[in-house]
């Protein structure tokens, strides 16, 4: 190809199409926030690019790292989080009602939030070191149920109904890649539908009203399933083009409760309407198209597992986000990536692109080829 | 037995299919590409759930957003005035400055209103009234802290507004009534709709604060017509209810004007002149039919309705024993007793009676088995219709009624406007009863008998009419022509059409009539003082129920039993322009100045000249303890002494002006009133705290009219 200005070789072979589509998402994110804080960079516009800028490099630089480190240190970052996890549960401060940070001093540490991609690396280095005959016995089960089991209960317990759900179905999704059989999950679907409401008498107060009211947000709409009616009003109203950027009322004069974070594509579609928010599923969806190749095209066992648990991981952060605005799940507190403002989620969300990098950069080298 | 590979015996959890690296990285492939898929479907599911939303129910929810966004105010709107046909006003508006909670939106209730009413100083039974409105209030319904704030309140009350969440300072109009009670029946009063007005209509108006509805008299008759459009605020709120921005204000739409009929000077100079008495007066304008003046006193003042009346007040108004809650002037119902005699006398004439027919008066005649009485039992001799009239012979009329029969009087009757519907714009009228033998018939199944006819012919038994109908009478004697009452200056002359009754006969019974007061008759106390205009008139004397007709005086009678007393007429009596009812209730003819005669030529005098009435009338005021809002303001106040509610408070504080010259004067002339007037020993203290006399003036255009009442700080006026 050739190129008019010198470009070195280095910068050539970046993903350009994966950065430019990253950073659109991100950029589009801030214009959102730009507008949720009334037409001003800061507080969140400013800070929102240059985290990801941060957390861009920074992925850049996991990308880099020999995957072997990766898979070895898979085990040890689980049993880390895990401790932490349990550190939170007993030095923990409070906040939002639920015991999830530890005050690192320079920064609020939410050891959940590692947890989602941790999960992910135990679990596929579980199925990795597991002989292959084996996948089939009892003997693949037990291990990796005792790998989610724990810190999904320990998040449940602080409460995060939200990111317990995310870790137990990140880990089950590794499971499902490692071909476990299938009756095995359609079994358990079946037995977890039983034991709903057995399950609900457990939850606390306000997860379980929070439940009743997702089934029926106009029952209060001043009241609990406020932030539902609310959302709901502000995507409805948006119709197909918006109301138009920093046009939006209900963000604007605070109708919407948590309009930057995690109600943030309601601020985002009152102001760009369907167009809007199509164009941004869309590219969501190419992101995770991206992430599931990668699992797709790599041979090696622990790799794929990996690719194909992380980007999966990331999904469950849109899906949930997204049916919780549009009122089809619960107000569970999961933010939307790249778009809803705060540090933790994106750093989470660019540790797992950055791991898939990895693994997109490695899958040619990597061993355990069968072909 | 094998169903489907699967072993029913010891059921294999995990299958039976041997697994290799190529068949896992198979499977890992083909499930890939299932959860890829299952992704893809489930953000497809996601762009056609907001499809759904945001295109299907669009329009649900744009609504939505806006009324979150947009607060609508309505303003009400400012009410049209009533005017008198000079246009002064009966009816204004004047700024008064509200609080009012919104149920819905208070909170913290017991120190709210604890402040409310340490800043605004509620009386403890207002904070009662508060707490039981808040009780039962249905949340869109506000509910009225205060009206009538001065300035200075309210602003103390907007700058801590913030604090107070739910509690609406707003500035509105109130309904004033310059000339107060003497105005009360006549126009009514406005008050805040009731629930069941809005649960007819649900017009959002009526549960707007500070809207008010008419509630009685003119103004409920006229309420579509006075009310304007209202206004509206579009205003921008963030969800903490701030004010953004304004959007669109529409101003409000005042109502239209009216403009009546009334004089509003000889309105209130009638209402004032009527003293102490229960009664009514209604003057008309003989050559348009206008309705000059229409007062039924004791009144109550619409403008402690137009506020929202105490219980105390009400109270006093129903048990008071002058029915001062009824408009006597439509709705009161008397027999007329012998001011009919005029209108018989004129049927006689239509019947062939010669006006020369004599007939002996003796004091009694017999009709069946009964004597009926002449007033003057000596009798009065040899009675011509002239004297019957003026000397109001009974004899003379019982005794041609019954030869010239009940159908020719009561055809008379109702063509000169006695138990006739007027269409007239008031809620509630009477138009009671002329009865004849078919009347009876209908009504009782009975047979017309003589005496019926008898008792008939001097406005007894069962006729029964309301003033405003006898004064069309005297109008409609006075002209021959049928005038026909009206309420509303509409700029035409309604002179009406001849009646076609003969101006011989006509002018026997103005001359007649003019004797009656002019002459020897029984009206003397009417004559006016003015030059080149003399009054034509008839006096009356209703009894109220048989006991009256006993020997025993008026005096010596509970009120309820006394005789009432009326009078009908006009002025000038040979070119009239002007007709005039006046009745007292239980009056009995027991005091002269507030007899119906005199106050009738007072009315009249009043219209050519003022001055000199006004004059009159301040002078018998001091005797009666000022105007009839100062006597009402007392009346309150005792009440609320006699029911233990207050101590005695001074209402009227002229102490500045004692010592005056003027005042010195006043005292002896009131004590001459006093003495004139009926004893009325609890008004001894009355004569010390007199009312200073209102400039007045020649035209009564101009002065006459303000409301002295108003102005009480007046400095006193040496004349």
């Amino acid at each position: 190809m050739n190129r008019l200005v010198p470009v070195p070789e280095v910068i050539a072979r970046l993903p350009w199409g994966l950065y430019a589509l990253l950073g659109a998402i991100a950029c589009f994110g801030s214009i959102v926030l730009f507008s949720a804080a009334g037409g001003h960079i800061m507080p969140w516009a400013g800070m929102q690019i240059f985290r990801f800028s941060v957390f861009l490099v920074m992925a850049e630089v996991i990308s880099r790292l020999p995957h072997s480190l990766i898979r070895m240190s898979a085990l040890p970052i689980y049993g880390a989080v895990l401790i932490a996890l349990i550190l939170v549960e007993l030095i923990g401060g409070v906040a939002g009602g639920s015991q999830r940070w530890i005050n690192l001093g320079f920064m609020q540490f939410q050891p959940s939030e590692f947890m989602k991609v941790a999960i992910v690396l135990a679990v596929a280095r579980f199925y990795s070191i597991l002989p292959i005959p084996q996948t089939r016995t009892m003997t693949a089960i037990w291990p990796a149920g005792v790998l989610i089991g724990f810190p999904a209960v320990l998040v449940l317990i602080q409460p995060d109904l939200g990111t317990a759900s995310m870790i137990g179905f990140g880990g089950l999704t590794v499971m499902f890649l490692a071909g476990l059989p299938l009756r095995l999950f359609v079994g358990s679907g079946l037995a977890v539908a039983a034991i709903i409401p057995v399950a609900f008498s457990f939850l606390h107060e306000y997860q379980q009203k929070r439940v009743l009211i997702f089934m029926d947000p106009e029952s209060d709409p001043l009241g609990a399933g406020y932030h539902i009616s609310q959302s709901k009003i502000a995507i409805g109203s948006g119709g197909l083009f918006g109301k138009g950027f920093l046009n939006g009322t209900q963000s604007h004069l605070d109708y919407l409760p948590e309009g930057h974070t995690d109600f943030v594509f309601a601020t985002m579609a009152e102001e760009w309407g369907m167009l809007g928010g199509t164009l941004l599923i869309v590219a969501l969806m190419l992101l995770l198209r991206w992430g599931m190749r990668v699992a797709q095209q790599t041979d090696d066992r622990f790799a794929r597992l990996v690719a194909g648990g992380l980007t999966t991981t990331i999904f469950l952060y849109i899906a949930i986000n997204l049916m919780m605005v549009m009122g089809m799940a619960p107000v569970v507190g999961i933010p939307l990536p790249f778009m809803s403002y705060g540090g933790s989620s994106m750093l989470t969300v660019m540790l797992c692109i950055g791991i898939i990098r990895n693994i997109d950069r490695n899958r040619e080298t990597l061993g355990d080829r069968w072909r | 037995m094998k169903i489907l590979g699967v072993n029913p015996f010891g059921f294999n959890l995990f299958g039976k299919k041997l697994v290799t690296e190529a068949s896992q990285s198979f499977t890992f492939g083909r499930r890939a590409f299932f959860l890829g898929g299952a992704q893809t479907a489930v953000g497809a599911m996601l762009i056609s759930r907001m499809g759904w939303i945001a295109i299907a129910e669009n329009e649900k929810y744009e609504l939505l957003s806006e009324s979150n966004r947009v607060n609508l105010t309505i303003t009400p709107p400012r009410r049209g005035w009533i005017v008198d046909r000079r246009g002064l006003p009966l009816a204004s508006n004047r700024t008064n400055f509200r609080v009012d909670i919104i149920p819905d939106r208070f909170q913290n209730r017991e120190r709210v209103l604890g402040e409310l009413t340490s800043l605004l100083k509620l009386d403890p039974n207002v904070v009662d009234r508060i707490n039981e409105d808040l009780d039962k209030a249905a949340g869109f319904q506000p509910v009225q802290v205060a009206d009538d704030l001065s300035y200075e309140q309210y602003a103390a009350l907007s700058v801590r507004l913030s604090e107070f969440p739910g509690v609406a300072p707003a500035q509105g109009f109130s309904r004033f009534y310059p000339a107060g009670p003497s105005v009360g029946h006549l126009i009514g009063y406005v008050g805040a709709p009731s629930a069941e007005d809005y649960q007819k209509t649900k017009d959002p108006l009526l549960i707007t604060p500070g809207f008010k509805l008419g509630k009685q008299g003119l103004e409920k008759s006229l309420d579509h017509n006075l009310t304007g459009k209202p206004g509206a605020r579009r205003v921008e709120v963030t969800a903490r209810g701030k004010i953004v921005r304004d959007l669109a204000t529409r101003p409000d739409t005042p109502g239209h004007s009216v403009r009546l009929t009334i004089d509003a000077g000889l309105q209130e100079f009638a209402g004032r002149r009527l003293g102490e008495q229960s009664g009514a007066v209604v003057i008309m304008d003989c050559q348009t039919g206008d309705i000059l003046c229409s007062t039924s006193m004791p009144s109550f003042d619409p403008n402690s309705f137009s506020g929202g009346i105490s219980h105390l007040e009400w109270q006093m108004l129903s048990e008071d024993d002058h029915v001062p809650l009824r408009n006597k002037t439509l709705a009161g119902l008397y027999p007329p007793g012998s001011t009919v005699k005029p209108m018989i006398a004129l049927s006689f004439l239509e019947a062939g009676l010669a006006p020369t027919e004599t007939v002996v008066c003796t004091g009694g005649l017999r009709v069946g088995n009964r004597v009926f009485h002449c007033h003057r039992r000596g009798g009065h001799g040899t009675v011509n219709m002239h004297r019957a009239i003026e000397q109001s012979c009974n004899i003379y009329f019982y005794y041609f009624a019954q030869k010239i029969g009940m159908d020719v009087i009561a055809a008379m009757a109702r063509r000169l406007g006695l138990g006739q519907k007027f269409d007239l714009p008031f809620p509630s009228q009477s138009y009671g009863t002329v009865p004849d033998p078919a009347w009876k018939k209908k009504k009782y199944d009975q047979d017309w008998q003589t005496y019926d006819t008898v008792n008939a012919t001097i406005g007894q038994g069962y006729m029964l009419v309301n003033p405003t109908q006898m004064c069309v009478m005297a109008a409609r004697l006075a002209t021959g022509r049928d005038l026909k009452p009206h309420f509303i200056h509409d700029g035409k002359r309604h002179e009406g059409a001849s009646m076609g009754i003969p101006l011989d006969h006509l002018t026997v019974i103005r001359n007649a009539m003019k004797d009656v007061v002019n002459g020897g008759g029984t009206g003397r106390a009417a004559r006016l003082d003015i030059p080149g205009v003399m009054i034509a008139g008839k006096t009356g004397t209703a009894q109220v129920n048989a006991l009256s007709s006993s020997g025993r005086g008026n005096a010596g009678r509970p009120f309820r039993f006394r005789d009432h007393a009326l009078f009908q007429g006009f002025a000038p009596h040979d070119n009239p322009r002007y007709a005039i009812f006046t009745i007292v209730e239980h009056g009995g003819h027991l005091n002269r100045i507030q007899d119906a005669p005199m106050i009738s030529g007072d009315c009249m005098t009043y219209l050519y000249d003022p001055a000199k009435a006004m004059e009159k009338l301040h002078e018998f005021e001091k005797g009666w303890g000022g105007t009839p809002q100062q006597r009402l303001e007392r009346q309150l106040n005792e009440f609320r002494i006699a029911k233990g509610l207050a101590i005695a408070q001074p209402i009227l504080d002229n102490a500045t002006n004692a010592g005056t010259p003027a005042n010195s004067a006043v005292s002896e002339h009131a004590a001459d009133t006093a003495e004139a007037g009926e004893p009325r020993g609890e008004d001894a203290q009355s004569t010390e705290i007199p009312r200073e006399p209102s400039p007045v003036t020649a035209n009564p255009a101009a002065g006459s009219a303000s409301p002295p009442a108003l102005t009480p700080q007046q400095p006193p006026e040496v004349q």
